[in-house]
């Protein structure tokens, strides 16, 4: 064997790196944060979120947070997400009015009237990160696509701005940057959750409305809250294969 | 009749301009289609890695308690113990990441926090803490008897 003392010591050497990071991987894994682990493997996760609507109490923080984070134009029309409040009244349960005042960012204005004849919640919302997208399967281009971690993303250098899938997306989650003209919208914070944090506004939520939860990893907690809660997803009718879950989601929703 | 000419020249013609259209086609496609297009899916992978370029303007409840571990003591069993540090103290990744010039941390206004989450509304659920602030000692700054970090009273 031609094994002289540097190839050996060379050899070695990376054995020993090797090892290393993969033993960190492995400790990162056992402890059900794959997140954490040095490499992100795209095929190791597939993201999705619950939203607690008994939780919600509309302060905005989460409207607010997006923005800051992602740098959304301050429009009263951009929104990654927004918080609607819906009133229902109880003689009219299937006729709810809603509201959405700049998208939530500013908070709600308090409802002091008599309340014996209405329920009112917050519902908020955000790209549903469809499985099945119809945005995607509008795209011209491909410049709106599902990444292998179940996160719909745009390709901002390559979108047209054609506008289909803003058409096509049946939760209305879309909208064109005013600034480049090209289509923007929820990225489930991808340069956050590829870091190991959640998105901004899990992160800003006060009351854990929202959390963010990788459906792959069998040690997080998404797996028993989808367990033990009735959840609802919007519009399943679309058959889009939502991955926003909501929890106490009232019938009156659209 | 010109006897001569081929009969079927006008077909040959349209094929010779269908083979240099589609050949256009193909150069031009060739030129402007990323080679790696494709690889996952139909789109770019080089825009998964624009998406993850981005810089966070969060640092996440994680690195703040790596430095301020008073903090977190104070905050033990803390009704707002579940709370995000950002959530009232804002962005603040540059600060996290030890940058000298990052702006430095203004303390919150109480009298407008507070409420943006505490004011009474009917759409809230009723399990959550609420105040009409007409009615709840009134010109009162909440944290004169409060503490933002564990704020019940005991």
């Amino acid at each position: 064997m031609d094994l002289d003392r540097r190839s050996f010591l060379l050899d070695a050497g990376r054995l020993i790196v090797l090892s290393a990071s993969a033993s960190l991987a492995w400790e990162a894994l056992l402890e059900g944060r794959p997140e954490t682990a040095p490499n992100y493997t795209m095929t190791d996760h597939w993201w999705g979120m619950v939203i607690d609507i008994e939780k919600c109490i509309g302060c905005g923080n989460c409207v607010r947070a997006c923005k800051t984070e992602n740098n959304v134009p301050l429009e009263p029309y951009t929104f990654r997400t927004w918080v609607e409040r819906y009133v229902v009244e109880l003689d009219d349960l299937e006729h709810p009015k809603v509201e959405s005042p700049n998208g939530g960012y500013d908070g709600f204005k308090p409802i002091e009237t008599d309340t014996a004849r209405i329920k009112t919640f917050f519902v908020p919302k955000l790209c549903n990160h469809c499985a099945a997208s119809p945005c995607v399967q509008v795209c011209p281009v491909g410049a709106t696509f599902e990444s292998p971690d179940g996160v719909v993303l745009v390709d901002t250098d390559y979108c047209l701005g054609c506008r289909y899938c803003v058409q096509a997306c049946p939760y209305g989650c879309r909208y064109i940057d005013p600034r480049t003209h090209t289509v923007d919208k929820c990225s489930l914070c991808y340069h956050r959750i590829t870091k190991g944090l959640t998105t901004a506004c899990c992160e800003t939520c006060p009351t854990g409305a929202r959390q963010l939860g990788d459906l792959k990893n069998p040690k997080d907690p998404i797996h028993e809250f989808l367990r033990t809660h009735k959840i609802q997803v919007l519009k399943p009718q679309m058959a889009t294969h939502s991955k926003m879950y909501y929890n106490g989601l009232d019938g009156s929703v659209r | 009749m010109s006897g001569d000419q081929n009969p079927y020249l006008h077909v040959f013609r349209m094929a010779g301009l269908f083979a240099v259209g589609i050949g256009a086609f193909l150069v031009l496609r060739a030129l402007y289609v990323p080679g790696d297009f494709g690889t996952f899916g139909h789109y770019r992978p080089a825009a998964l890695e624009a998406n993850r370029a981005v810089a966070a303007k969060f640092a996440g409840r994680a690195s703040c308690e790596a430095c301020h571990t008073e903090i977190v003591e104070a905050r033990k069993d803390s009704k707002h113990g579940g709370v995000g540090c950002e959530a009232c103290h804002g962005p603040l990744a540059r600060h996290a990441s030890g940058d000298d010039q990052a702006p430095k941390p203004v303390k919150p206004d109480a009298a407008r926090l507070c409420l943006t989450c505490h004011r009474a509304d009917a759409s809230k659920p009723r399990t959550f803490k609420q105040i009409v602030p007409a009615n709840h000692y009134p010109g009162e700054v909440c944290t004169s008897c409060h503490n933002a970090h564990k704020p019940q009273l005991s």
